[in-house]
């Protein structure tokens, strides 16, 4: 059967390719699918039975007839190449290359479905990264291994705030910076190009590896295109020790992908259409990130999404933050309001940043500090509902600090530079610097000793 | 049967067609060259459908198919407690063994411990010729320092004792009794044996009596008490806190046995559980969490079939010890990952969806997994129970989607969270509207029994409160809090004392993260208290700023994590010092009243 070339198709419908008459091709195997040109595209047995095969073909079914396309089974799985020369390249979903080189030639060939991870062989998440943004470092700590999506909409600056995170973090006290995989499906060519010269730029397009499937690149692509990049970043953390950022933009087209070639399969919809295995689907993509106890290098993973209507309870980031360990939401009002990154601070979170801050990780404050922002700005954002209803002189002397709070956290802590780097350390002075606004009795998540410490309405009563 | 060889015909998914006739619903296969094994979910002429645990990447039609001959069977017996297993009951440290950080394929892998011996002692009273009935304990090993396991007479086994071992060292496969039945047949008995996951395990009598499970969470202890041997459901928006409340019951019931489900969530919660838990103390015994605990995993990335039967697999495993006199809690997390197997598995097989894309079957699977919950007199006569506490996790928070609307028709306890509490860092975010428990008249017996007769009154009128807070913070959002009577607004701020005092609870907190049933009823009683002497000098004329503004009231809030569960004595104190911070205010209005008069 190997090597041996088929015309038996038997029908072809979104991206799916029916072969009748071959008998005992294997779930998963790889295909090769070569057109009446002789152009050949990559595919992939996603059902198979005596009577007929089902072909996903990556590259898309269009411009193939029945008559004169032919099927090769390679009896094998889908695999990729890895070495260190992955290190600078940029390939398309398949792992060829889109910038001209020669292919990657090497003898380690792993299956880019992975296989799952024993939940015995991790270690939890807990060195804190700093990404020299306030809102994250502060309020919303990744830490490595963590996987932390960006909640985003059309139009807000997640490419931006991604590229960020990838120029400033790196772990106080080490000196080697992340390793970064860079993986794109479905975006534009100026968000792609957007990336590649912030990475050219910062000098870093050496310790990068970029996957991508651009807007115009067969949808199909984009269903394979995590999974080989996610085997990449396996191979350079686990094999090679590094510490990897996978950089994942944009989930929803993904998702829409998933659901484009659910609907040809005819799998049954669970809600808008997208099929009841989307949840598992993108658990196999997140929790490929992680530690393991036995292996040096770790996977951190930033997932850019964007919520179609900016809806959170739309299934793509409904199910992502079921998965995912938090979310950075950004808000439409603050981009508007000129605010960079306009982070949304009531529904973003982190849920492992408690094991990666406090004392001998970045300040013992720190815990405290971020729960007293957090819980006070949500309520001066009460007050501020409030006041626009009543006005602002009806509200007591309190209630009108804690506007002023609101727009200082909007504009001092949560703005910041695109370029700028603040350390942690910066990051809480700058927190109790913006806390001292409100009188210590209203800050009841610290303790007596922070106020003592770090809380400035002293020093303002003792100026003359 | 072994001997009977199929085929595969179709592979799709996790569902793989094969030819095998004679094969039964619920018998295993072995399919494939890697041997993948699976559970035949249906037939069609000589076509059997089988659900495989594993996934099926490189299955191919013409590959071969073998019978196992028996369902999908847990083996019950000592060395369960402190392992992690994965939904087919394979220990997850073994795995990691033979296959390394990656979970391979085909592993076979014993449930027990084959190599380690336990010392085991027979049941007193029981000699050659004891008439021996499914369940009776014919003696016990010690699992771990605080859990004796008892060795159980499988549930259908009975006839006469011909043989029972001596006190000594023996391993699970060693044969320690014999039994002959009525018919001759001779049943040696092991230290461990098998039952089928998907058949609940046989009792006595379901027995009604009802003592409250403690978790040591005062906003279900308190308000929405659940009995041993009840049903509770969590559902909660992602974010909600779902994991957190569900670790907290896992960490500080007073149950017997623990077993913890992760059906379906992340990989790192797990962890967190395996690396904490050997640190805790049981409050109740002092000895390691980690000893009455075991835990189910099947992380969202591991097959999903093997998720579908990993529920079954728990349940079975804490039948297992109800059967032997314990308390059993087990928490899953999440029964909507199960659902979505559930569903998975249907799509595949084409059955035709009802509610977003689930199977007519949802409801009655569901309430028959939850029917397995319940506190029994067991086959030996004893007493033991299985509670049930299940996550949900609505797609959207919504409440009315088909899992969690089906589950509120099962389950007693409705615990549910509110992404508003959790968005203002409220937790454990449980919703006091929204939440409800069947189970709070039963409890109050014991409450009135073993802790204070007022604690029914207490609840409700704290409840009260809670609720007549809300009605008045929709009015004050409107129109600002002047628009409130001194009384009204006296209300609110006795609800928000209660909100911070009581009902919020870290679980990183180290002296509030349990609270003993007389704490919580100490602290309920202190805030409740405090509000009756605000409301007396409202009625004498004090103004309400006057109260808003005593030092008390942020001493009170923190109160909770100042007072330990061995300090409800200090808390006392606390209660009659605050009544003499109100005094001064008392006498200073009274004296202008007199004046006046």
């Amino acid at each position: 059967m190997r090597g041996e070339e088929y015309r038996l198709g038997s029908a072809l419908r979104g991206g799916l390719l029916f072969v009748r008459g071959v008998p005992g091709v294997a779930l998963g195997d790889r295909v090769v699918v070569r057109d009446h040109a002789g152009h050949t595209r990559n595919g992939q047995v996603i059902r198979t039975s005596e009577e007929v095969v089902l072909v996903q073909v990556l590259e898309g079914t269009d411009g193939l007839d029945l008559e004169r396309t032919w099927t090769r089974f390679l009896e094998q799985p889908f695999e990729i190449a890895l070495s260190q020369e992955l290190m600078g390249r940029i390939f398309n979903g398949v792992g060829r290359p889109r910038d001209d080189r020669p292919p990657l030639v090497s003898s380690i060939r792993r299956n880019v479905n992975g296989s799952p991870m024993n939940p015995a062989a991790r270690t939890r998440p807990r060195e804190f990264i700093q990404t020299g943004i306030s809102t994250i470092d502060g309020l919303y700590s990744l830490v490595r291994g963590q996987k932390l999506p960006i909640f985003s909409g059309p139009g807000l600056p997640h490419n931006r705030l991604a590229a960020q995170i990838v120029r400033q973090s790196r772990i106080i006290g080490e000196q080697t910076r992340f390793a970064v995989v860079f993986a794109a499906m479905g975006v534009s060519y100026a968000d792609a190009h957007f990336f590649q010269d912030d990475f050219e730029r910062d000098g870093v397009l050496g310790n990068v590896v970029m996957y991508i499937n651009l807007a115009d690149d067969p949808p199909i692509e984009r269903l394979i295109l995590p999974r080989t990049a996610l085997t990449a970043a396996e191979y350079l953390a686990y094999d090679l020790g590094m510490h990897v950022m996978v950089i994942l933009t944009d989930i929803t087209n993904y998702a829409e992908a998933l659901r484009e070639v659910a609907m040809a399969r005819g799998d049954v919809p669970a809600r808008k259409g997208y099929p009841g295995y989307l949840y598992s689907d993108l658990a196999e993509i997140f929790e490929r990130a992680g530690r393991i106890r036995s292996r040096s290098g770790s996977i951190t993973m930033v997932p850019v999404l964007s919520m179609p209507s900016d809806d959170i309870t739309h299934p793509i980031p409904d199910l992502t933050g079921y998965i995912t360990e938090g979310q950075i939401v950004l808000s439409r009002e603050l981009h508007n309001q000129g605010v960079y990154p306009p982070v949304d601070l009531l529904p973003s979170l982190s849920r492992v940043m408690k094991d990666g801050i406090g004392a001998g990780e970045t300040r013992e404050d720190h815990p405290r500090v971020a729960n007293q922002i957090y819980a006070s700005y949500a309520r001066a954002i009460e007050v501020r509902n409030l006041a626009s209803i009543i006005g602002t002189e009806d509200l007591s002397e309190t209630d009108r600090r804690y506007l002023e709070f609101a727009r200082s956290i909007e504009t001092q802590f949560v703005t910041q530079g695109e370029n700028e780097d603040r350390s942690i350390i910066d990051t809480l002075t700058l927190a109790w610097q913006l806390l001292s606004l409100l009188p210590p009795g209203e800050l009841g998540r610290v303790r007596e000793a922070d106020l003592v410490k770090y809380h400035r309405q002293k020093q303002a009563a003792e100026a003359p | 049967m072994s001997a009977v060889l199929g085929r595969i015909i179709e592979v799709n998914g996790p569902i793989v067609t094969v030819f095998l006739p004679q094969v039964t619903v619920g018998e295993q296969v072995r399919v494939g060259e890697l041997a993948l094994v699976g559970e035949v979910i249906g037939r069609d002429g000589g076509r059997a459908v089988v659900q495989v645990y594993e996934s099926t990447e490189s299955l191919a039609p013409g590959q071969s198919a073998v019978p196992l001959g028996h369902p999908l069977a847990a083996e019950l017996g000592p060395g369960l407690l402190g392992n992690i297993f994965d939904g087919l009951q394979r220990p997850l440290t073994e795995i990691l063994k033979q296959s390394g950080d990656r979970i391979a394929r085909g592993l076979t892998v014993a449930s027990l411990d084959r190599t380690r011996l336990w010392h085991f002692e027979p049941a007193p009273g029981l000699g050659i010729g004891s008439t021996i009935a499914g369940g009776t304990v014919i003696g016990a090993v010690s699992e771990t320092e605080t859990v004796m396991h008892r060795i159980l007479v499988p549930p259908d086994v009975n006839g006469e004792l011909m043989n029972l071992a001596p006190a000594g060292e023996y391993g699970v496969e060693q044969v320690i009794a014999q039994v002959r039945s009525r018919d001759g047949t001779q049943h040696p008995l092991r230290l461990y044996h098998r039952w089928p996951v998907r058949k609940a395990r046989p009792y006595g009598r379901r027995d009604q009596a009802g003592v409250p499970l403690i978790t040591g969470q005062r906003v279900l202890d308190t308000f929405f008490p659940l009995l041993k041997g009840g049903r509770a459901a969590v559902p909660g928006a992602f974010g909600a806190g779902k994991t957190m409340v569900q670790q907290q019951i896992a960490r500080w019931s007073n149950a017997g046995i623990m077993i913890y489900l992760g059906c379906g969530e992340r990989g790192n919660e797990l962890v967190e559980i395996l690396e904490t838990f050997p640190q805790l103390t049981d409050p109740y015994t002092g000895r390691l969490l980690m000893e009455r605990t075991l835990l189910v995993a099947n992380t969202s990335n591991m097959p999903v079939v093997a998720r579908e039967a990993s529920i079954y697999m728990g349940v079975t495993l804490a039948e297992y010890y109800r059967d032997q006199g314990y308390d059993v809690v087990m928490v899953a997390d999440s029964i909507s990952r199960w659902a979505e197997a559930l569903r998975e598995v249907a799509g595949r097989l084409e059955q035709m969806p009802v509610e977003e894309g689930h199977p007519a079957y949802l409801a009655s699977r569901l309430s028959a997994f939850y029917e397995r919950a319940g506190r029994v007199q067991t086959l030996a006569g004893g007493y033991g129970s299985v509670s049930l506490i299940g996550a949900v996790s609505p797609p959207g928070g919504d409440f009315s989607e088909p899992v969690t609307s089906h589950t509120k028709e099962i389950v007693q306890a409705f615990w549910a969270l509110s992404k508003e509490l959790a968005d203002a860092r409220h937790y454990p975010a449980i919703d006091w509207t929204e939440s409800y428990s069947g189970y709070v008249d039963a409890a109050a017996g014991w409450w009135a029994k073993n802790v204070d007769p007022r604690w029914s009154a207490h609840r409700t009128e704290a409840l009260g409160l809670l609720l007549q807070s809300d009605e008045l913070a929709r009015i004050v959002n409107l129109v600002g809090p002047e628009a409130l009577s001194p009384a009204q607004r006296w209300v609110l701020e006795a609800a928000a004392l209660l909100k911070e005092g009581l009902l919020q609870q870290s679980a990183l907190d180290d002296v509030d993260s349990f609270c003993s049933p007389e704490r919580q009823f100490a602290l309920l009683d202190l805030l409740l208290d405090l509000y009756h002497q605000g409301r007396d000098l409202l009625g004498k004329g004090v103004p309400v700023q006057r109260l808003l503004q005593l030092p008390v009231l942020g001493r009170a809030r923190r109160a909770k994590s100042v007072y330990s569960n061995g300090q409800v004595d200090g808390l006392k104190v606390f209660a009659a010092e605050m009544r003499d911070a109100f005094q001064p205010l008392s006498l200073e209005y009274a004296r202008s009243r007199e004046g006046s008069a």
